[in-house]
């Protein structure tokens, strides 16, 4: 059969349609119907029937495994990286030699987009799944409600009630700065802003998100504890946390502000309202179910900073109920000093924590992500 | 969308009859002033950060012994201080280089399979997921890399010893793989969703016409995409890079976890050693007195700089590219 394909390819030279000198091969085409009638004319290119791919992934996956264990190559990386190229070349040349050097191109782009995406689900997967997969043991209502109190590194038990209680704090202290700061920019940026300033507040927001965290904590660390003498406390975290947030809220509310339209606000003015109470009454309840959306995932993003936690907030093993005086802990920080202590005990530990910071934030993304489906605003078409 | 005119004067040069019509509100005065402020407030966070930052690393580097640019040592709680930032810029960049190069094809490669190859019922979802893990908190990937990513790497790099070892850059001495090339790796698997939903978002623009144009020629969906799709959405992957290029500059957990670290610069990428500034900041912190604070600021000060310019140019190339569209 390949003796007459070959021909094929060679008569019409990789164009897409022949020209009709070339001999008649049978196509390998199996589409029914309309095509049929064609099928045993010229103007189809030879083509890889269907299940070619599938046939592809799985002879390459075999070889990869193979050559591994042939090869006694201890990590799954090499295999799957041996897999991977077997599959790309074997893709390559197959097509090149049944449909031609364009199709080959073609479908070589194709396995590379597809392989770079399994590429990059994988490690993600792997990361969900290790800290599932770890953590469910060590999680439970004795985990969620006792502290770290006298327990020591090596010693199973103890828990992360005080890490909890910390972050919650935290998190609601920046955001409670964090919200109207972010909120009235918005509206500046949005309802007043025109002209130079406004360039500036955007270009500068912008910039502020690429901010790295702990930059935000040496900030703090510098103004608020050194210079102004304060000491460690869960506020001095909030703040930090607070810059860190300002930004994504801006950001966020600038969209969906941008998203209500003019028409509303030119009725509610007409109407003789104030623009303050148009800007208050029409324009921000219009909107507000991207905002709190926009919100929601910016707390979600703080949640899980750790840098700035460990500079300003400093870590305790006890609860500490007031974020004004004393050190906190938090949830993140809580994973890495665990982490840090190498025991068996504290690995677990960290995972049964990391499993619970992980729900907390997804259930934050997910509750968010449900609010801006409901209450998508209505723009009309 | 049209421009909003509020209380300005009646159209149509009439002289505003009713004065108080013309008057600002107080209430709007007051309004507009706080969101003003609230905009202003941003811009002096902003100006705060440097100025104080500044004025901690101004103490720190006049009290410096050594240079703060080569010096090869951090000592800085010593008396007097010593230290210098050539290793960590070195880590730094090294590091990041090393995530951008492995994470910008990967992630243009996602991009196009959400917008141009993925089933259309697919792609929703998976950009959503693509969304979601970009919101996974670094120090569980930190927690991931080192104790689940470290042993697997082992394998790999003793192979690519076998077969690179003679460059030098890859030699490898088989003890655990806490080195730049794993926190580099690790960094790569953490910017990619950033760098895929911006990238995504610049693809899915590209003008319908063309590619009906190309198609309607009878281009391949690879050729499509090459001719139409990558031109188009060229300087968006350039700024969605620079902006991946920031976070990986900027990380913290991931690499104080991966890492294990030593003040030196090592030739083989695979062998443990070396150091980041976040990385320094976060595990030299609690033993550091006020001097040794003053030179981690310092050194925070440089990072900053660092992810300012990376960050602003990827936002300058974004800014222009709308200009250039709209």
């Amino acid at each position: 059969m390949s003796d007459t394909v070959k021909d094929t390819v060679k008569s019409t030279g990789g164009r897409p349609a022949g020209s009709g000198a070339a001999p008649g091969p049978e196509g390998p085409s199996e589409r029914p119907g309309a095509t049929a009638v064609l099928r045993n004319t010229t103007l189809q290119q030879p083509r890889l029937p269907r299940w070619a791919p599938a046939a592809l992934v799985a002879g390459s996956l075999g070889a990869g495994i193979l050559i591994g264990v042939l090869g006694d190559l201890d990590s799954r990386i090499q295999w799957g990286l041996i897999a991977a190229v077997i599959y790309l070349t074997a893709t390559f040349a197959v097509t090149t030699v049944v449909e031609g050097r364009r199709q080959a191109v073609d479908r070589f782009a194709a396995s590379l987009v597809w392989t770079s995406f399994v590429v990059a689900i994988l490690p993600l997967a792997s990361l969900l799944w290790e800290t599932i997969a770890r953590g469910i043991p060590g999680v439970s209502w004795y985990f969620l409600t006792h502290s770290m109190n006298g327990v020591l590194s090596w010693q199973e038990g103890g828990g992360i009630y005080h890490a909890l209680l910390g972050t919650v704090q935290q998190v609601l202290l920046a955001s409670v700065i964090a919200i109207p700061i972010g909120l009235l920019t918005a509206v500046y940026l949005v309802e007043y802003g025109r002209g130079r300033l406004a360039k500036a507040i955007t270009f500068f927001v912008d910039v502020m998100t690429g901010i790295p965290s702990i930059v935000a904590g040496l900030f703090v660390l510098s103004m608020w504890i050194m210079m102004l003498g304060f000491g460690y406390s869960g506020f001095a975290g909030a703040l930090a946390l607070s810059i860190l947030m300002m930004p994504i809220v801006v950001r966020s509310t600038e969209e969906m502000l941008k998203l209500v339209p003019g028409e509303l606000r030119e009725a509610s003015l007409a109407l003789g309202v104030p623009k303050w109470r148009t800007i208050l009454k029409v324009v921000l309840p219009t909107a507000i179910g991207g905002i709190t959306t926009g919100v929601m995932l910016a707390l979600a993003r703080i949640a899980g900073e750790t840098a700035p936690i460990i500079l300003l907030v400093f870590g305790s093993n006890m609860i500490n109920a007031n974020p004004f005086e004393g050190a906190q802990s938090s949830l993140p920080l809580f994973v890495y000093e665990q982490w840090a202590f190498g025991t068996e005990a504290a690995y677990d530990r960290a995972w049964a924590a990391a499993l619970v910071l992980i729900a907390f934030i997804m259930i934050l993304n997910l509750v968010a992500r449900g609010i801006a489906r409901w209450k998508a605003p209505k723009t009309g078409r | 969308m049209p421009a909003i005119q509020t209380d300005s004067s009646p159209p149509g040069g009439l002289e505003p009859a009713p004065r108080r019509s013309s008057a600002v509100r107080p209430g709007d005065r007051i309004f507009s002033g706080l969101s003003k402020g609230a905009g202003i407030t941003l811009l002096v966070i902003m100006a705060a950060i440097a100025v104080f930052l500044s004025i901690r690393a101004a103490v720190a580097i006049s009290a410096n012994e050594g240079n703060f640019l080569t010096t090869f040592e951090w000592d800085a709680n010593a008396n007097p201080p010593y230290f210098g930032i050539a290793v960590l810029l070195f880590g730094t960049v090294v590091s990041s280089v090393i995530a951008m190069v492995l994470a910008v094809p990967v992630a243009v490669g996602i991009a196009l399979f959400i917008s141009h190859y993925a089933p259309r019922r697919v792609a929703g979802t998976l950009g959503y997921v693509v969304d979601l893990l970009a919101a996974v908190p670094s120090i569980i990937y930190g927690l991931w890399g080192a104790l689940f990513l470290v042993p697997q790497m082992t394998g790999l790099y003793s192979w690519l010893d076998q077969f690179f070892g003679w460059t030098g850059i890859f030699a490898y001495d088989n003890t655990p793989a806490r080195s730049l090339m794993t926190v580099g790796i690790l960094l790569a698997i953490m910017i990619l969703p950033i760098i895929t939903s911006v990238t995504r978002e610049i693809f899915k623009q590209t003008p319908k016409a063309h590619e009906e144009a190309a198609l309607a020629l009878g281009a391949t969906r690879w050729e499509v995409i090459r001719m139409t799709v990558l031109p188009f959405g060229r300087s968006g992957v350039i700024s969605a890079s620079m902006l991946g290029l920031g976070r990986a500059l900027g990380e913290t957990m991931a690499v104080a976890t991966v890492l294990s670290p030593a003040f030196l610069i090592n030739i083989s990428l695979l062998e443990s050693g070396g150091g980041t500034f976040a990385q320094n900041i976060a595990s030299q912190f609690k033993e550091a007195g006020s001097m040794g604070r003053d030179a981690l600021i310092a050194s925070g000060l440089v990072l900053f700089l660092l992810t300012l310019l990376v960050n602003g140019a990827a936002r300058l190339i974004i800014a222009r590219r709308k200009e250039f569209t709209s």
